[in-house]
């Protein structure tokens, strides 16, 4: 995506009318699930809008920064268990989770980022794909099960919603999640407009120009991950409280290579692509499932190469040249 | 063969079948065009010196004759239309290039680079052929267990050329050969390019921005200017007309 | 010191794996300046078509080399068919291509031939245990056959003229065209040998560790580390790297990490790698002249 039209496409404030009617809409149409659908169907919405916190966090740091990672399982599968053992062994109240996983996962995200500095996309890509498929292994490590729990995992609880509130615990989660969600995605819309965004998006397209430019290129990707690994964990915090479970098979390098997947075929550097990667990563194994029992994973790797090859931009960049055709740009 | 022609190559029809002839060539990178039709030829066993300054369009001259980039219009090489071909195709069809820059395999040792150039002939007379070589550029025998990419640049330029030789060309194409080279390097190696243009009955198309060692070696002779074929005629005409010089210094 | 030597000994072995690997890995790199994240996976593919071919009756041997030979028609057609037209893809694309072919492979392996762990025939088994008692027959006739196919695979690069025009090709495909080298075509045998060396890495590690579809991932893992280790630009490197890898993972885990945690010792060299050399041990820089 080339500067200047991802830049139209973060600077909605520039062009009020129906980009914020669109907004005001999708803000309402995404707060009345809570009261019309089943438990079921509102956890599958839950889990959408957290690995849709997920992606915006791989987006920040692949798509936009063109730093590619093939590990974000770790970061995910770090603030879940932060999260986890915060609340299982401290009775940290599940929304102090969160801050407390965005910290520590911010801090482990510039501690990657510094050995990252050194490598270049192919490597990186590597190392964190070594990274993902030892993720489960580090876990179920004999030396940290009285952090981890092992091999058995940590068990917790959802919360209840707060005093007066006559909801499920489930719609509940689906708000708060929501809310979490408008939350990191304000944030990261904040961050990539202006001089930052501009800043982070010729790091990948022309780092030699941008560092001639007197971009600080080692201080800006270093922060890119900080802050990309923040919000992943972030995701994995709240995913660990929708599931009330931990456990080290949950976290295998299939999670690294799903949000992978994710991101492509949702779009991207694109806010909009998070949303849509995380829809097809809910809702289409299911599909997949139909298509070919035994062979999902297959169905995946078939769509990720035929999107590579078909809508390298993805959804939501197939979804914005359209747009731009009817008109509405 | 070449003396026989004293007329110039634009005009009057020749006496023998050229061995290369572009009609029409356009040719340029993705947007942008950079040969914008340009018609000449070179005789078998002749040399035809491409010049014209920087940017005119020399080197992409050899890349379009060689099916390097996309390219419209028509080249006959030995009565063959080659346009479109694949540049591998084009090789083992006769036409050797020599690239600016040398194109040695730099991490190759210098035998592993003369046996690459003999990839496509299958061992009647390598042994041979390499004897002559050795005879041309005496060093490249002492180096061959050498890394080429340790090669000075004088020795870079004689290995690439000795490769091309290999292939048994009817034309090669030498871009730039003086490129970088030291003045007493570049008088010996036009010596060489010479004598084997004489003793091989090579046809050589020689693209040069030294244009006084050029005109010295060539026969024929073609001025480019931003793409066009703006003088084309025998290298002693070529050399006294104003056009060259208004070319290159801009008066 | 027994001990020591047994340790050794099998980490030879399964460097040797780990080294066939490596250099499927560096010979795709070097000639596409890729890196193949599915090669782990194309290899349990052809470990079990080995599997199904002995089930099926045939000699041992036989299935090996019909096996070797599907692999390399394999991985010819993927490079014709899938990999071409990701050539001049940028890093994020041809990545994601290859984590696409892994996804397919892993899945269709377990579709095919389901994720219950079978177990593979090594023909090398029974018989006591050779020299002294510190190294199994399996351990050293795969070490033999890694170490076969690693010569093989030397001779063939330094001393045939196809193998050197494949050099070439993989260093410089411009002027490779220029001496009339169809450079796709040595793409495709390139990625052909290294589907049927990984075949062969498959068929001798599966003894070992059991045959099941996420067989080679980890070994994929320790083949990254000792290429990197060793030179991903080097394939003598990538060897010595493999084997080296071989015998830190088991001395490591004998004797450091403990065996659960050989896997974050496999990151950790490639993080220590990545940041210290990354040229490798034996990576060097190219010595050129303009």
């Amino acid at each position: 995506m080339s500067v200047s039209s991802s830049l139209a496409a973060t600077s909605a404030r520039a062009r009020p009318g129906w980009r914020a009617v669109l907004l005001a809409l999708g803000a309402a149409a995404a707060v009345l699930p809570a009261f019309l659908l089943s438990d079921y169907r509102l956890f599958q919405l839950t889990t959408v809008g957290i690995y849709a916190i997920a992606l915006l966090g791989l987006n920040v740091v692949t798509g936009y920064n063109g730093q590619i990672s093939l590990g974000h399982g770790a970061f995910y599968a770090l603030g879940a268990y932060v999260g986890a053992i915060l609340m299982a062994d401290y009775d940290v109240p599940y929304w102090a989770t969160l801050p407390a996983a965005a910290l520590v996962c911010a801090g482990v995200g510039y501690a990657v980022g510094l050995p990252a500095l050194r490598l270049g996309g192919l490597y990186l890509a590597l190392t964190t794909f070594a990274l993902a498929v030892a993720v489960p292994q580090i876990l179920k490590y004999r030396g940290l099960e009285g952090w981890t729990g092992g091999v058995q995992g940590i068990v917790i609880s959802k919360p209840d919603p707060p005093a007066g509130l006559k909801l499920s615990p489930d719609q509940w989660l689906y708000l708060f999640t929501l809310g979490v969600a408008a939350l990191a995605f304000l944030l990261v819309w904040n961050l990539l407009r202006g001089r930052i965004g501009r800043a982070i998006l010729a790091i990948r397209d022309h780092p030699v120009a941008a560092e001639a430019m007197g971009v600080p290129l080692a201080r800006f990707k270093t922060r890119i991950f900080a802050v990309s690994a923040m919000l992943t964990g972030v995701a994995g915090a709240l995913g660990a409280i929708a599931v009330e479970f931990v456990a080290p098979d949950s976290f295998s390098f299939q999670l690294s290579i799903t949000l992978f997947v994710g991101l492509i075929v949702g779009g991207v550097a694109s806010l909009g692509g998070a949303v849509c990667g995380a829809a097809f990563i809910v809702f289409v194994p299911n599909i997949a499932d139909q298509v070919s029992k035994a062979a999902p994973g297959a169905v995946y790797g078939v769509i990720l190469i035929a999107f590579l090859y078909l809508m390298p931009d993805g959804i939501a960049g197939l979804a914005a040249r359209l747009a731009r055709r009817a008109g509405f740009d | 063969m070449s003396s026989l022609l004293k007329a110039p190559l634009v005009e009057a029809p020749v006496v023998e079948a050229p061995v290369l002839e572009a009609v029409d060539l356009e040719a340029g990178y993705g947007q942008t065009k950079v040969l914008h039709g340009i018609g000449f030829a070179v005789q078998a066993g002749g040399v035809t010196a491409l010049l014209g300054a920087n940017g005119a369009g020399k080197t992409t001259t050899l890349r379009a004759l060689c099916g390097m980039i996309r390219t419209s219009g028509q080249i006959r090489f030995a009565g063959e239309r080659i346009e479109g071909r694949a540049t591998e195709e084009i090789a083992r069809r006769g036409i050797a290039h020599v690239p600016d820059g040398r194109g040695t395999f730099l991490e190759l040792t210098v035998e592993e680079n003369l046996r690459l150039g003999a990839y496509m002939r299958r061992g009647a007379g390598i042994a041979a052929d390499l004897e002559r070589i050795f005879g041309y550029f005496p060093r490249l025998r002492e180096r061959l267990r050498q890394q080429a990419g340790t090669l000075s640049g004088g020795e870079q330029q004689m290995l690439a050329i000795a490769r091309a030789l290999l292939l048994r060309p009817k034309l090669l194409l030498l871009d730039e050969p003086s490129f970088g080279l030291a003045p007493l390097v570049v008088q010996e190696l036009f010596g060489i390019v010479a004598r084997i243009n004489r003793d091989e009955g090579v046809a050589i198309l020689l693209v040069e921005q030294n244009v006084g060692l050029a005109l010295a070696v060539a026969d024929h002779a073609c001025l480019l200017e931003t793409g066009r074929i703006v003088a084309a005629g025998l290298a002693g005409e070529i050399g006294r007309d104003a056009s060259v010089r208004r070319s290159y210094l801009g008066y | 010191m027994d001990a020591l030597l047994h340790q050794l000994l099998s980490g030879l072995a399964t460097g040797g794996i780990y080294a066939s690997l490596s250099l499927a890995l560096v010979m795709i790199y070097q000639a596409t300046h890729h890196v193949n994240f599915a090669q782990g996976e194309m290899a349990t593919f052809s470990t079990y078509i080995a599997l199904t071919l002995i089930e099926a009756g045939v000699p041992y041997w036989l299935a090996f080399v019909a096996t070797v030979v599907v692999s390399f028609v394999l991985g010819l057609l993927i490079q014709r068919v899938i990999m071409r037209p990701m050539e001049q893809a940028p890093a994020l694309a041809s990545v994601g291509v290859f984590v696409g072919l892994l996804l397919v492979f892993n899945s269709v392996t377990g579709w095919i031939w389901s994720y219950t762990i079978k177990s593979f025939p090594s023909p090398f088994e029974g018989g006591r245990p050779l020299l002294g008692g510190f190294i199994s027959p399996h351990e050293l006739g795969s070490t033999g056959v890694t170490l076969l196919v690693l010569g093989a695979v030397y001779l063939f690069f330094r001393h045939t003229r196809l193998g050197l025009a494949m050099r070439a090709a993989a260093f410089n495909p411009v002027s490779s065209r220029l001496v009339g080298i169809r450079v796709g075509w040595m793409l495709a045998l390139g990625w052909g040998l290294a589907a049927a060396i990984g075949a062969v890495a498959g068929m001798m590690v599966a003894p070992v560790v059991f045959l099941d579809p996420n067989m080679m991932l980890g070994v994929l893992i320790y083949a990254f580390a000792g290429a990197l280790l060793g030179g991903i630009t080097n394939p003598a490197g990538a060897v010595l790297g493999g084997f080296a890898v071989g015998v830190i993972e088991n001395i490591g885990g004998a004797y450091l990490v403990g065996t659960e945690l050989k896997l974050t010792l496999a990151l950790l060299i490639i993080v220590a790698v990545l940041v210290v050399r990354p040229a490798g041990l034996l990576g060097r820089a190219v010595a050129s002249r303009v």
